[in-house]
């Protein structure tokens, strides 16, 4: 309503050049006033920030640390957290700062893969079934309902016997993990949008069922699934780090969030900085992402 | 009781909403007062603040709204200050409300018989042994057949008109001195409106409660009320008893809200003159439709249905929910396949025609739905909107893109800047315009209307019409029209069909069928218009339609 009023007042003293250089706005333009007024909100902002840091540790690790991280010192093993050693050490020396920020590699992109794997299956999935419906959609939703009745993690570990050790086998089996919430989503959105007037217009003003697809079903179904998809990236990184503690991911000496929390675990009484600041790390991180989720489910658009 | 305190008396109330550091001031310095027994009316547009004031008046005001100064008194008791737990006490007893949507009004998992209970209960202030025998007793009295079944029904199980009436039974429940009935029947069809609102006012009359209608539609409060408040931006602009309103209102806004409501409008089709040879632009021959339930059973929606629409022409089909019009526009359209006879267009047989055999002739016919809200993709702007049927085609690109949105922006009477908003920074009128606009863009010859104007408010009715009749004039358009409402379809329509189950009742010329109306159906339908009889003047339409001589006339007979 006060958004309204502002550009009601606006509108006569620019309408007159508007009638005449009116051309539509460019996608950046668009993109920025969506943005913007989240930017405003510092919880958002603060989120945003550690998310970028991680997807920076994970591109260019070297900008952000540059100590090395496989570079021992048994002097300083075991050291708490101080200025030379921000997170402290561990127990061959090796700066855990560095560490953490060089596993974000593994981690992130573990993540980033099996997010992607859930949402391409996810989504292709959804639709096949939200659009064919009949037949196809009851075989494929009973398929996904079996899948949703196993837990997660036991999926996962039983595909990561099957295909492998490390941390892409770790990545792929935690990203068939999600799909079924993917496509159950998916196809719900699609089910439902399929039936709203503006698609009907749209077929009726001569719209191909691909065109109304991409154009109308999958923007407009996009939402939730987005929303679903960074919940899910926390989810994954949580997921990849649990099963590289049980042994199955990345090997040593390789820094990953999860080998680092599980490296800890034996000095927990006496360095418990060596499992709990990468930890408290993951948690931020994993926190951000979801508030950032819940910040865009709030706000469409 | 004539020298009683008044029921209810509103002394310059002023309410403001504040959100965000700003505030907004809903109700400005309102005052009036009801007394027993008498129906009040306060008709106003979306936006005019009446709905505060009725839940200011319930003491139903959301956290963000306060009551700044004046004064509310019910009973001679001051609850302008009421706490909760006053209100609580007041709620039901003293104040009843028959809410506005039938079909959310209702706890769906709930059976009424329960529901109603409940309201019992809750008047009572304790389980007493009779309840079921007062529900019971309750729904006879709203008027609904068999209560002991209808008791243990859920509200999915009945209508909308049923389930007013069981709101109606609610509201009653706590034998309650005054009822607020906000927008009350605005959701239903207009012979179950007419025998709703009888059924009420009766009620209402018998056991001497006060009653105030809130309602956008004049027509609706100047049959109903003793008393009409018309109020615009928080403030009572007029008031007094509804033929001295209506006959010689002195207020400019309320001459402007009689002109725009299509009941009392001065509005006629524009002239209509088919040229000799001239055929069909779209003619349905003995369309029947009939849909496959369960096992064997058929459902017949549709049956020997039979018109023409010729170009420049407006033909409405006219019917209550479940008549079977909108089925009718969709075999027209092709999106249905009639069961039984032919659809032509343009002389061509387009029966059983598949999408993509259909395609090329959709450039000629278009669409325009009945929910703006629903109509307009809310990710895409209102300039990717409108153009989407030149895109899909593939017809224009880039520069000239743009050129043809700026005419049709100004075609529909919207600036040029709105091309970049999003629907939902826009009013409903406003998206009826950008979808009329899109079914504008393919240059078409005729325009399928579905209850184009049924989500608008009266006033916003009256602008879209205009705008439909000024496009018919200016580009020949043919327009095949749905309505429930018969004030809107006089207003527009040269040609009427009205169905009734799925048959057609009565067919021709409108001037014919409103002023000489043959079917016992059509009289009925007529007769339940609200605002009918109220000024002589609104008879002129139904004697004289389209033809301008006889408009004339008719209004020497008004003065």
């Amino acid at each position: 309503m006060p958004f309204s009023t502002v550009l009601d007042h606006a509108a006569p003293a620019s309408s007159v050049a508007f009638e005449h250089v009116w051309r539509p706005r460019s996608r950046w333009q668009r993109v920025w006033l969506a943005v913007a007024p989240l930017l405003r909100k510092p919880g958002f902002v603060l989120a945003l920030a550690i998310v970028v840091f991680a997807l920076l540790a994970a591109l260019a690790p070297g900008w952000l640390a540059h100590a090395d991280p496989y570079a021992t010192a048994p002097l300083a093993k075991l050291a708490s957290p101080g200025a030379a050693h921000w997170f402290g050490t561990d127990e061959l020396g090796r700066d855990l700062y560095t560490r953490v920020v060089y596993g974000a590699r593994l981690s992130v992109t573990a993540a980033l893969l099996a997010v992607g794997i859930a949402l391409v299956g996810g989504l292709g999935l959804g639709i096949v079934a939200g659009f064919a419906g009949g037949r196809l959609d009851t075989v494929l939703m009973r398929v996904i309902d079996v899948m949703l009745a196993l837990p997660g993690l036991l999926l996962a570990l039983a595909i990561v016997t099957a295909i492998g050790f490390g941390t892409v086998p770790v990545a792929i089996a935690v990203g068939v993990g999600i799909v079924p919430g993917f496509a159950r989503t998916t196809r719900a959105e699609v089910l439902r949008i399929k039936t709203l007037p503006y698609v009907e217009a749209a077929r009726l003003g001569g719209a191909s069922w691909t065109r109304t697809l991409v154009r109308h079903v999958l923007p407009n179904a996009w939402g939730p699934v987005a929303v679903l998809a960074t919940l899910d990236f926390g989810a994954a990184i949580l997921a990849t780090a649990g099963l590289s503690f049980l042994g199955f991911g990345a090997a040593p000496p390789a820094a990953e969030w999860g080998t680092l929390i599980a490296n800890g675990r034996v000095f927990l009484m006496t360095a418990p900085w060596v499992s709990l600041l990468p930890g408290l790390f993951l948690v931020a991180v994993v926190f951000s992402v979801n508030h950032i989720a819940r910040t865009l489910e709030e706000n469409p658009r | 009781m004539s020298t009683a305190l008044p029921l209810l008396e509103v002394q310059d109330l002023h309410v403001t909403y504040r959100a965000g550091g700003q505030a907004t001031a809903a109700v400005r310095g309102v005052s009036f007062s009801l007394a027993r027994g008498e129906t009040l009316a306060i008709v106003g547009e979306s936006g005019s603040g009446k709905s505060t004031l009725a839940n200011a008046l319930l003491g139903l005001l959301p956290g963000a709204a306060r009551i700044d100064s004046g004064r509310v008194r019910l009973e001679g008791d001051d609850v302008t200050r009421a706490s909760e737990r006053q209100w609580q006490n007041l709620r039901g007893r003293s104040v009843g409300l028959v809410p506005q949507d039938p079909m959310v009004g209702l706890n769906p998992t709930v059976q009424v018989g329960r529901q109603i209970g409940e309201a019992l209960i809750q008047a009572q202030g304790r389980r007493y042994p009779g309840v079921d025998a007062d529900v019971l007793e309750l729904l006879e009295q709203v008027g609904i057949d068999q209560p002991p079944l209808r008791a243990r029904q859920y509200p999915h199980e009945l209508s909308g008109g049923m389930r007013q009436r069981v709101l109606i039974a609610i509201a009653l429940a706590g034998n309650p001195r005054l009822i607020i009935a906000d927008e009350p029947t605005s959701a239903l069809d207009v012979t179950v409106q007419r025998k709703i609102l009888d059924h009420l006012q009766r009620l209402v009359a018998e056991r001497g409660i006060s009653l105030l209608i809130i309602t956008h539609d004049l027509a609706v409060a100047a049959d109903r009320a003793d008393r009409l408040l018309v109020m615009k931006a928080g403030q009572l602009v007029e008031q007094g008893p509804p033929a001295q309103l209506l006959a010689q209102p002195r207020h400019a806004y309320t001459r402007a809200l009689l002109a725009a409501a299509p009941a009392f409008g001065q509005r006629t089709p524009p002239p209509f003159r088919a040229a000799a040879d001239s055929a069909p632009l779209l003619a349905l021959e003995g369309v029947g439709k009939a849909f496959q339930l369960s096992g064997q059973e058929r459902f017949q929606a549709l049956r020997d249905v039979s018109l023409e629409v010729y170009a420049g022409q407006t033909l409405a089909i006219v019917g209550e929910s479940g008549s079977g019009k909108s089925t009718t526009l969709r075999i027209a359209l092709g999106l249905e396949q009639p069961s039984a006879g032919r659809v032509f267009f343009a002389g061509r047989d387009v029966t059983g025609l598949g999408w993509r055999q259909f395609r090329p002739l959709r450039q000629r016919v278009q669409l325009v739905q009945q929910n703006p809200f629903a109509a307009l993709d809310p990710r895409m702007s209102i300039f990717e909107s409108v153009v989407e049927p030149l895109v899909s085609f593939g017809l224009m690109k880039g520069r000239a893109l743009e050129q043809e949105a700026r005419q049709l922006m100004e075609r529909v009477q919207l600036p040029v800047s709105y091309l970049d908003r999003l629907p939902r920074e826009l009013s409903g009128g406003q998206r009826q315009r950008v979808a009329i606009a899109r079914a504008l863009a393919l240059k078409p010859e005729l325009l399928l209307l579905d209850e184009p104007v049924s989500a608008l408010d009266v006033s916003v009715q009256a602008q879209i019409l205009d705008l439909l009749a000024q496009l018919q004039q200016e580009l020949g358009l043919a327009y095949l029209l749905v309505s429930h409402d018969l004030a809107v379809v006089a207003s527009v329509a040269h040609q009427v069909v009205v169905l009734r189950q799925g048959e057609v009742v009565e067919q021709g010329a409108a001037a014919q069928v409103f002023g000489a109306p043959q079917s016992a159906y059509t009289q009925e339908l007529l007769a339940a218009m609200p605002g009918r009889g109220r000024l002589s003047g609104t008879v002129r339409f139904f004697v004289c339609g389209p033809l301008t001589a006889c408009r004339q006339a008719g209004r020497a007979v008004t003065r």
